[in-house]
C-alpha cells in the first residue's frame, strides 16, 4: 500500500472539519459568528465542505456595529445566500438608541456594539456554541487558547476552568446556561489563510485588494473615508492606492499603502513586509494587555 | 540567512512558483520538553526568529525588552518571544500548553510548548497527545536529570515514535565531544530500560545557534543532521497510520433528504476506496463503500487523517460512535479493560464512581476500579495506590456500561485514547490509554431465565419501584421509610426496606466511610435494589447517599421511571439539634471522621422526584404524601 502525502493545508482543513462536526454532534444550538473578514470567509467555506451535500446545520450571526465598510455588507448577504444558510444580524438596541460611534465614544464603541452586542445575540437566541475565526498565531496571549473555550452563564472566560484537549477528542459537555466558543482555525497562520483562499478560490471583500481610495491620516492610522458619516476636521481626503490586512469598523481600521491587486501579490507583500497583522486595528493599542481583558469580558 | 529559508529572492522574483512549493508542504507537530533552565524558550524563540515568524513591530518590542532586562547583554533574548505574559502569571493559569507555528521550505511545524514544573504531567500528556516527535532538552553541564527521565517516560507512554535528545548549551562545555558522548551513553541506558528503542542525539546551542538551522563548525566531530534538517525529514505518523487496517469512527450522520445518507468522520487509520468491503462495529453488519463524497466531487481514495463522508451500498444501521472498519479486519468489542489512567483534576479519582468515558465520538458511562499500581514518574517504580491524585499515572481496570469498539492504544491513538469527564462538573478529569480487553467479561454470559421480571411484577400485581430516600444523618429517613413501608403493607404491596445501618452489619461490613468506600456502599445497595425490582418488589432505601454522582449511578441502573429520588430535606442545624444517635456531638468532638455535614460534604439533589421539608410537616404526613405520589 503506497502512502498518500497530505499537505499541511489538507491537514488543517481536515482538523477544522472534524471540529465543526464535533460541535454539531454535541451542541444543542450552535451558530457561526460571521464577521465578513478573510478568516470568516475561510471558516464558512470549511463549514460548507464539512456538511456537504447538506447546508451547514446552523445559522450565521453577524454582530453588526453599523460602522462596517459598505463592501462588507454586500458580500455578507451574498455569501450567506450562496451557502444556503440563515443570516442573523444583531445590532445592540442600546447602542442604536444612544448613537454610539467610534468618533465620539472611544472604547465604549467596541464594548457596546461588539462585546455587549455579541452577548445579547447569543442570549436572545439561546445559542450554546459559537464558532469564531480566531487564530493562535494572532498574538502571544492567544497561543494557549483552547479550541473549545468555555464561558460561564454570564459569558465570562475563566482561565482556571479551561479543559485539557487531548488527541482529536473534545469534551463539549456543559451545564445549563454555560456556553462555548469554538475556534476551528486555531492552528492556521495568516499565510495559511491566504494560501487557502488562493487555492480554493474563495471570494473575499475587495478591500483586501489595493485600489485608489479616499483616505485621511489620523493618529498614525491611514483611514478610509467610506461614507459621509466620517467627520472631516478641515481635512481633504486624499486618493491613495491602499488595501486592508484586516477588516473591522472602517473608522478604526488602518489601511496600508499597496499596489497588490491579486492574491499572489498580496501574499508576496505580506511575506516581504514585516508588520504584524493586528497592528492595523486601533482596538489593540487602547491599553496594555487589552486583548486578554476583552476576552475575559466576553469579546472574542 | 541560510538555504532553509532562502525565500526572499524567490518571493520577490516568482511568487507563483513560491506559492506552488508552499502548497505542497507537509506538517509536523512536535513537543519540546525541558524547563526554562534548559534553554527551551530560547530554542523555540530562535526557531521562530530564524523562520521569520516574527514581525517588525514584535521584533522592536523584543529588542527593547531584551535591552531593558539585559539578560543577554546587548543581544536579543529569544526566550522573551515565548515566555508568558504578566497577565498569565497573575491569573495563575495551571493547565497550560501553548502552541506556536513556524515553517521552512519543506514543512509547517506546530510546536506544543508546555511550561511549568508543578502541572508537568497533565500539560505534557496533553501536548504530546497530538505530537509526532518530542525534543528532549538536556543541559550539557547537568546531564541526564530526573526530569529528563520523566519527560522521556511520558513521551514514550503517549506513543511518540521519534525522540530527539538535544544536548543544549554545548558552548558552555567548550563543544566537548567526550561530554556529549558521556551524556548520550547515560541516556541510552535509561532509554532501553523503559522501552525506547531508538532516538536521535544532537549537540546544540540555542543561544549561539549551533546545529539548529545548519551544521555547526564548532562541532566537527558530529556528522549527523542539524535539528531543523532532522525535523524536516523525519517520517510522519500519518504515513505509518495509512499502512494499518481501515478504521473510521462515525462522527455525524449526514441525512439532508431521503435520497442521501452519508457517514461523516475522520479516518483514524488505513485507506479506503469505493467498492471496498466494510464492517460496522459493534453491530458487525457488512456492506461496501458506494461513494466517498466531498464538495469538490467524489474521491477515488481517502486516507488516514482526512475528514470525509462515506456512503454505503446497503441501508444498514450506523450512528455516531460506531466504527466503520475493513470488512475482514474488524476491531474488537468489549466492556472491561486494562488501561493506563492519567489523572488531571484537583479532585482525586474516586474508584467505583461512574464517569463519562469519551473515546473518539463515543461517550459511555464507565467505572474505574482502584488502581493496581501507580507509576512514580521520577523513578518509574510501581507503587501501591488506593486512588489517583492530580498528575498521578496508574494502571487500572475499567468497566463500561456497554460494549464498545476499540483498539489498543499502541495500535491507534484515536481508538485507544480516551478522556474521562466528571458527570457533575463536566470537567475533563483524566485521560487514558486502553491496553487490552479483560477476558472475564466475555466468559460470563447473561443467564436468560424463563420467569421474566414482568412475570414477577404481574404476580404481585404491582409496578416495581425504588424509593430512594437521601438526606443528612438524623434527617428522618429511617423513620419515614419505616412508616411508608407499613402503609404500603396495609395496601397489600410487596415491599422491602434496605436500611443504611442494617446493610453495614452484613453485606457491607467490610466498608468504612472514606469517599471510595461510600461509593462502593451505594453501588452494592443499588445492585441489590435492582435485583429486588427484578423480583417485582417495591424497594425502600434509607441511606445518606451524600454524592449526586452515586445517586445518578443507581438511577441509571434501574429501568426508566422505576427510580424515585426522595429528598428528606432537613437543615444541618435541625438535624444536629435532634442528634438522635449522638453522632453529631461525636463528630464535632473529632471522634468521628468523614461525617456528612461536618467534615464530609452533602450534595443535595437538584431535581428530586419528591422533596420532604421536615421542618414544616410531620413524619406521618411525609409518609402519607410519598405513598399518595407513588400509588395513584
Amino acid at each position: 500500500m503506497s502512502a498518500v502525502t497530505l499537505t499541511h493545508l489538507q491537514r488543517l482543513e481536515a482538523e477544522a472539519i472534524h471540529i465543526m462536526r464535533e460541535v454539531v454532534a454535541q451542541a444543542d444550538n450552535p451558530v457561526m459568528l460571521y464577521s465578513v473578514g478573510k478568516d470568516s470567509a475561510v471558516m464558512l467555506h470549511l463549514a460548507r465542505k464539512a456538511f456537504y451535500p447538506a447546508p451547514p446545520p446552523f445559522p450565521l450571526l453577524h454582530v453588526d456595529t453599523t460602522w462596517k465598510f459598505r463592501d462588507m455588507y454586500s458580500l455578507r448577504d451574498r455569501a450567506a445566500r450562496k451557502a444556503g444558510m440563515q443570516l442573523l444580524v444583531h445590532q445592540n438596541p442600546d447602542a442604536v438608541r444612544q448613537g454610539i460611534n467610534p468618533f465620539d465614544h472611544g472604547s465604549l464603541h467596541t464594548d457596546m456594539w461588539k462585546t455587549e452586542g455579541l452577548k445579547q445575540a447569543l442570549d436572545l437566541n439561546g445559542f450554546d456554541a459559537a464558532f469564531g475565526g480566531a487564530r493562535r498565531d494572532e498574538e502571544k496571549s492567544r497561543a494557549k487558547e483552547r479550541i473549545f473555550s468555555f464561558r460561564t452563564s454570564t459569558h465570562r472566560w475563566d482561565p482556571k476552568n479551561q479543559r485539557p484537549e487531548l488527541w482529536r477528542s473534545y469534551n463539549a459537555r456543559k451545564n445549563k446556561g454555560e456556553s462555548m466558543r469554538v475556534f476551528p482555525l486555531s492552528n492556521w497562520t495568516e499565510l495559511d489563510i491566504w494560501q487557502y483562499i488562493h487555492l480554493e478560490k474563495i471570494e473575499i471583500v475587495p478591500l483586501y485588494y489595493a485600489a485608489e481610495r479616499p483616505t485621511v491620516i489620523r493618529d498614525g492610522l491611514l483611514l478610509m473615508v467610506d461614507d459621509d458619516r466620517f467627520p472631516l476636521n478641515g481635512e481633504t481626503p486624499v486618493m491613495r492606492s491602499v488595501r486592508f490586512r484586516t477588516l473591522g469598523c472602517y473608522p478604526l481600521t488602518g489601511a496600508v499603502e499597496s499596489r497588490a491587486q491579486t492574491l499572489p501579490e498580496i501574499i508576496q507583500e505580506m511575506l516581504l513586509t514585516t508588520t504584524s497583522e493586528r497592528q492595523g486595528r486601533a482596538i489593540d493599542h487602547d491599553q496594555a494587555a487589552s486583548m486578554e481583558k476583552k476576552k475575559q469580558e466576553g469579546y472574542f | 540567512m541560510n538555504e532553509i529559508y532562502k525565500t526572499d529572492a524567490l518571493i520577490a522574483e516568482d511568487i507563483d512558483s513560491y506559492l506552488d512549493t508552499h502548497q505542497h508542504k507537509t506538517m509536523l507537530r512536535f513537543i519540546t520538553c525541558g524547563s526554562v533552565d534548559d534553554g527551551k524558550s530560547t530554542l523555540i524563540g530562535r526557531l521562530l526568529y530564524d523562520s521569520k515568524m516574527i514581525f517588525e513591530d514584535q521584533l522592536a518590542a523584543l529588542e527593547s525588552d531584551s535591552k531593558r532586562l539585559g539578560t543577554q547583554g546587548e543581544n536579543i533574548d529569544f526566550a522573551l518571544l515565548v515566555d508568558g505574559l504578566a497577565a498569565e502569571r497573575e491569573q495563575g493559569i495551571t493547565i497550560d500548553v501553548a502552541y506556536r507555528f513556524f515553517a521552512t521550505e519543506k514543512r509547517k511545524f506546530i510546536v506544543a510548548d508546555t511550561p511549568g514544573h508543578e502541572q508537568y504531567t497533565r500539560n505534557m500528556v496533553t501536548g504530546a497527545s497530538t505530537a509526532d516527535l518530542a525534543v528532549i532538552l538536556i543541559d550539557a553541564r547537568k546531564g541526564v536529570l530526573t526530569q529528563t527521565r520523566r519527560h522521556s517516560y511520558l513521551a514514550h507512554l503517549i506513543g511518540i515514535r521519534h525522540i530527539v535528545v538535544a544536548v543544549n548549551k554545548m558552548d558552555l562545555v567548550g563543544y566537548d565531544q567526550a561530554r556529549f558522548d558521556e551524556i548520550i551513553a547515560d541516556y541510552a541506558e535509561f532509554a532501553r530500560s523503559i522501552g525506547i528503542e531508538d532516538f536521535t542525539a544532537i549537540p546544540i546551542s540555542g543561544l549561539a545557534g549551533d546545529n539548529i538551522t545548519s551544521p555547526s563548525d564548532s562541532t566537527p566531530w558530529y556528522d549527523g543532521p542539524a535539528l531543523l534538517a532532522h525535523l524536516e525529514t523525519v517520517e510522519l505518523d500519518q504515513t505509518v497510520e495509512q499502512q494499518k487496517p481501515f478504521r473510521m469512527p462515525v462522527q455525524w450522520v449526514n441525512r439532508p433528504d431521503l435520497n442521501f445518507r452519508g457517514f461523516a468522520g475522520t479516518i483514524a487509520t488505513g485507506q479506503i476506496r469505493p467498492g471496498d468491503g466494510v464492517r460496522v462495529m459493534p453491530s458487525g453488519k457488512t456492506s461496501t463503500i458506494a461513494r466517498i463524497v466531498t464538495m469538490e466531487g467524489d474521491l477515488d481514495l481517502a486516507v488516514a487523517g482526512q475528514a470525509v463522508t462515506l456512503c454505503l451500498a446497503d441501508e444498514i444501521d450506523c450512528s455516531r460512535g460506531q466504527v466503520i472498519t475493513a470488512a475482514n479486519q474488524p476491531v474488537e468489542v468489549a466492556d472491561q479493560f486494562e488501561a493506563t489512567v492519567i489523572w488531571m483534576d484537583e479532585d482525586s479519582m474516586v474508584p467505583g464512581r461512574a464517569y463519562w468515558l469519551k473515546l473518539g465520538p463515543l461517550t459511555v458511562s464507565a467505572a474505574i476500579a482502584a488502581p493496581k499500581h501507580q507509576v512514580n514518574v521520577n523513578t518509574m517504580a510501581h507503587e501501591a495506590a488506593k486512588t489517583l491524585d492530580l498528575n498521578a499515572i496508574g494502571v487500572a481496570h475499567i468497566t463500561t456500561d456497554r460494549e464498545i469498539p476499540f483498539e489498543a492504544y499502541a495500535d491507534s491513538r484515536d481508538l485507544g485514547g480516551f478522556i474521562l469527564i466528571d458527570k457533575m462538573t463536566n470537567r475533563t478529569v483524566g485521560a487514558g490509554l486502553l491496553h487490552f480487553a479483560l477476558r472475564r467479561a466475555q466468559n460470563i454470559h447473561w443467564q436468560a431465565t424463563d420467569i421474566s421480571r414482568d412475570d414477577h411484577a404481574a404476580m404481585k400485581n404491582q409496578k416495581p419501584l425504588v424509593l430512594w430516600m437521601t438526606g443528612l444523618s438524623g434527617s428522618g429517613k429511617s423513620t419515614i421509610a419505616n412508616m411508608v413501608e407499613k402503609k404500603l403493607a396495609r395496601m397489600n404491596r410487596h415491599t422491602f426496606l434496605l436500611d443504611g445501618d442494617n446493610v453495614r452489619h452484613g453485606l457491607n461490613k467490610d466498608l468504612g466511610f472514606t469517599e471510595a468506600d461510600r461509593v462502593e456502599n451505594i453501588r452494592r445497595v443499588g445492585e441489590v435494589a435492582k435485583l429486588m425490582t427484578d423480583a417485582g418488589l417495591i424497594v425502600i432505601t434509607a441511606f445518606i447517599s451524600p454524592f449526586r454522582a452515586e445517586r445518578e449511578m443507581v438511577r441509571a441502573m434501574m429501568q426508566p421511571g422505576e427510580f424515585v429520588e426522595v429528598f428528606i430535606d432537613t437543615p444541618l442545624e435541625e438535624a444536629e439539634k435532634r442528634d438522635v444517635k449522638g453522632l453529631y456531638a461525636k463528630a464535632r468532638a473529632g471522634q468521628l471522621k468523614n461525617f456528612t455535614g461536618i467534615d464530609s460534604p452533602y450534595e443535595a439533589p437538584d431535581a428530586p422526584e419528591i422533596r420532604i421539608d421536615t421542618t414544616s410537616i410531620s413524619a406521618e404526613e411525609a409518609a402519607e404524601l410519598i405513598v399518595s405520589k407513588i400509588i395513584p
